[in-house]
């Protein structure tokens, strides 16, 4: 059994783990410096000193207010979603075992950014926005279970929740096309821009909502870790180690849903970074499924802060949604990736 | 299924009926009803001073034209795409060619002086021509060949792309936003019969083009060697019939936006009725094509009134159950 458990470990190696220990710590203080500097940066000119300084010794000046109400809230929170869509993206590849599979893929997003538009259609900015993200998260768990719901057939194939979710999107695309087009201008706009993914305006209070989903879901899904290594090599092989197939993959996937769920929930349908985000961690770091998340996490959030640095300084006076910029980058990128994967059997 | 050649006729014929009535219903049906003899005399003897002659010489007849000839270039687009691909989820709206094509004319509505689908018809197609070369390239494997699951991946990837850089787009430009945003939506309404009549040597062309391969098409569907059997190469049919589903796709979006489902569901349903012979299938695809999309235009009116739906709305609805009806059908 130790032999056969270690086969189906590919980060046994110790080598390669501490390869994968450095390079993760490596992206961490990369992290923590690139938040550092989009600290220091935005439409009111502030110095590095001035921010430490803020940061440090908090008192009544202006630019203790940029900092601590406005700028930090907003890059924590950049940090949180784009490591939450990041691992959400590293389960479903995994489950699916295809690369191209994300939760804007099978359907996860959609469903959140229906309800989100339909809140905004039905409430507008008459009940308190706040009630935003709890609906969109129940967006993403209902179009989640439906996706599973309509898979099913005496099991689930990951192919065939996959086209299944393809298929609900496109439904539930129609209706959040819908809901904007009989919605007035500026609503539509509002929801609009939230579609595309915005951090504007965060608050520590959403800091706050986002933080718990990532610690328990990623503790959570690691966990699972061995069997999802285990699974990787195929439903039989993860059978004959003794790995209950299905009973992972739902815990898995609930992870992955409240994880995308949380993130859809407090900044709009980024995406692109639940697909791109675990590539290149797995370059990085390789496969071994307890490697790849904290790398995922870490990649996400660096491509998630940068995309809101870039709109949120590049274009002054204007502050553009995070959502173009990684999508512009992402696109791409997942275009050479769907290329460099094109001889798979997938 | 209709077997012989005097009942596929009748099949025909039966479906021309039908469009003849969906047209009819398209003209007549909506908020203000019209008679019969009002539309006949509309046409016959126009008077600008009758309200109701000019509803439907500027909104209803317009309206039915361009939704018929959608439905039909859809529909066909999608028949040849299926043929090609060997994959029953091909259309033009899952593979991202309408997307495609989407974002090009975001691009020339935005940039450039354009306002008329005969304007920007042409980044219509170079979107289309772009957006299929993406994703054949992308999902091609070791030997050339399509792996269902994977195109529609590709396919679904590509779309996700080009929506998302059409958004992007969108809310830097927020002028055009209001503009474009209806017709994203996949609409039919509020154009003139003056913008289709600059397209309609594109539709001929592609016409002439499938009169021409329908033989090729059968061979192609039988595997590459049948096709040579016919003196040609079969890279050149595709190509050849690649540029069809360009022509009539592009221009489509060009005229109604982003109508998807259209090209999935029609050539199930024709296939169903008339088999997988290319000389029926085509014809009785651009039928029930014209037939459903003229119908999905009559109910989006009722749908929510007074307001009017986009019809893309109403045939992502309809279209949806088909495709996870397909899906979980399909042993993949």
């Amino acid at each position: 059994m130790t032999h056969s458990a270690s086969l189906t470990r590919p980060g046994n190696d110790t080598a390669a783990t501490n390869r994968a220990v450095i390079l993760s710590a490596l992206l961490a203080l990369v992290l923590l410096a690139s938040m550092g500097l989009s600290l220091s940066l935005g439409s009111f000119p502030t110095s590095f000193n001035q921010v430490v300084h803020a940061l440090t010794a908090p008192q009544d000046s202006d630019i203790a207010f940029i900092v601590w109400e406005l700028r930090l809230p907003r890059i924590l929170l950049a940090v949180l979603v784009g490591a939450a869509l990041a691992v959400a993206g590293a389960i479903l590849q995994g489950i699916v075992r295809n690369p191209l599979a994300s939760p804007d893929v099978i359907g996860i997003t959609s469903g959140a950014a229906m309800a989100a538009v339909t809140f905004l259609a039905l409430f507008g900015t008459g009940l308190s926005i706040h009630w935003l993200p709890a609906s969109a998260l129940l967006g993403a768990v209902f179009s989640a279970l439906l996706v599973f719901l309509l898979a099913w057939k005496g099991g689930i194939s990951p192919s065939r929740m996959v086209l299944v979710g393809i298929g609900l999107s496109a439904a539930m695309g129609a209706v959040t096309t819908l809901l904007i087009v009989i919605s007035d201008d500026a609503a539509a706009m509002v929801a609009y821009v939230w579609l595309t993914g915005s951090l504007y305006a965060a608050q520590w209070q959403d800091v706050l909502g986002m933080l718990p989903w990532l610690l328990v879901a990623v503790p959570l899904c690691l966990t699972y870790a061995r069997h999802m290594d285990a699974m990787a090599l195929g439903d039989h092989v993860a059978l004959g180690l003794g790995v209950n197939v299905l009973r992972s993959r739902l815990v898995l996937m609930a992870c992955s849903v409240a994880l995308a769920g949380a993130a859809v929930a407090f900044a709009g349908g980024l995406s692109f970074v639940g697909l791109i985000a675990p590539h290149i961690a797995a370059r990085l770091v390789g496969r071994g499924f307890g490697r790849l998340v904290p790398a995922s996490a870490l990649v996400g959030a660096l491509i998630v802060l940068y995309a809101d640095l870039l709109g949120r300084v590049a274009f002054l006076p204007k502050d553009l949604p995070a959502g173009i910029f990684v999508s512009g980058v992402g696109a791409p990128f997942f275009v050479y990736l769907l290329h460099r994967t094109r001889y798979q059997n997938h | 299924m209709l077997n012989h050649c005097a009942s596929r006729m009748t099949g025909l014929l039966l479906g021309l009926a039908l469009v003849s009535a969906a047209f009819a219903a398209s003209v007549m049906l909506g908020t203000t009803d019209i008679a019969p003899s009002t539309f006949i005399q509309a046409l016959l003897h126009y008077d600008p001073a009758r309200v109701a002659h000019i509803i439907i010489v500027t909104e209803r007849l317009p309206r039915a034209v361009i939704a018929a000839l959608v439905g039909a270039s859809l529909a066909i687009a999608g028949a040849l795409m299926q043929t090609m691909t060997r994959n029953p989820l091909a259309s033009p709206g899952i593979l991202g060619i309408n997307a495609g094509a989407m974002f090009f004319v975001v691009i020339a509505v935005s940039l450039l002086p354009l306002h008329t689908p005969a304007g920007y018809v042409w980044a219509a197609l170079l979107g289309a021509l772009v957006a299929a070369c993406l994703v054949v390239m992308l999902s091609r494997g070791r030997h050339g060949e399509l792996s269902p699951l994977r195109v529609v991946l590709a396919g679904v990837a590509v779309t996700a792309m080009f929506v998302s850089f059409s958004q992007g787009l969108l809310i830097v430009d927020q002028q055009s936003f209001e503009s474009v945003l209806y017709w994203l939506a996949g609409s039919v309404s509020g154009r003139e019969l003056s913008v289709v009549v600059p397209l309609l040597p594109l539709f001929g062309i592609a016409l002439l083009l499938c009169m021409l391969l329908v033989r090729h098409a059968n061979a192609l569907m039988l595997g590459d060697d049948m096709v040579k059997g016919l003196g040609m190469r079969a890279g050149t049919i595709k190509l050849l019939l690649g540029l069809v589903v360009i022509l009539l796709a592009g221009s489509s979006v060009a005229l109604a936006g982003m109508i998807g489902f259209v090209g999935l569901i029609v050539p199930h349903m024709a296939r169903g009725l008339f088999g997988v012979d290319h000389r029926w299938l085509l014809p009785a695809c651009a039928l029930l094509g014209a037939s459903l999309l003229l119908l999905a235009d009559v109910a989006s009116r009722f749908l929510m009134p007074p307001q009017d739906v986009p019809v893309g709305v109403m045939t992502a609805l309809i279209g949806t159950p088909f495709f996870i009806y397909l899906a979980r059908r399909k042993q993949v």
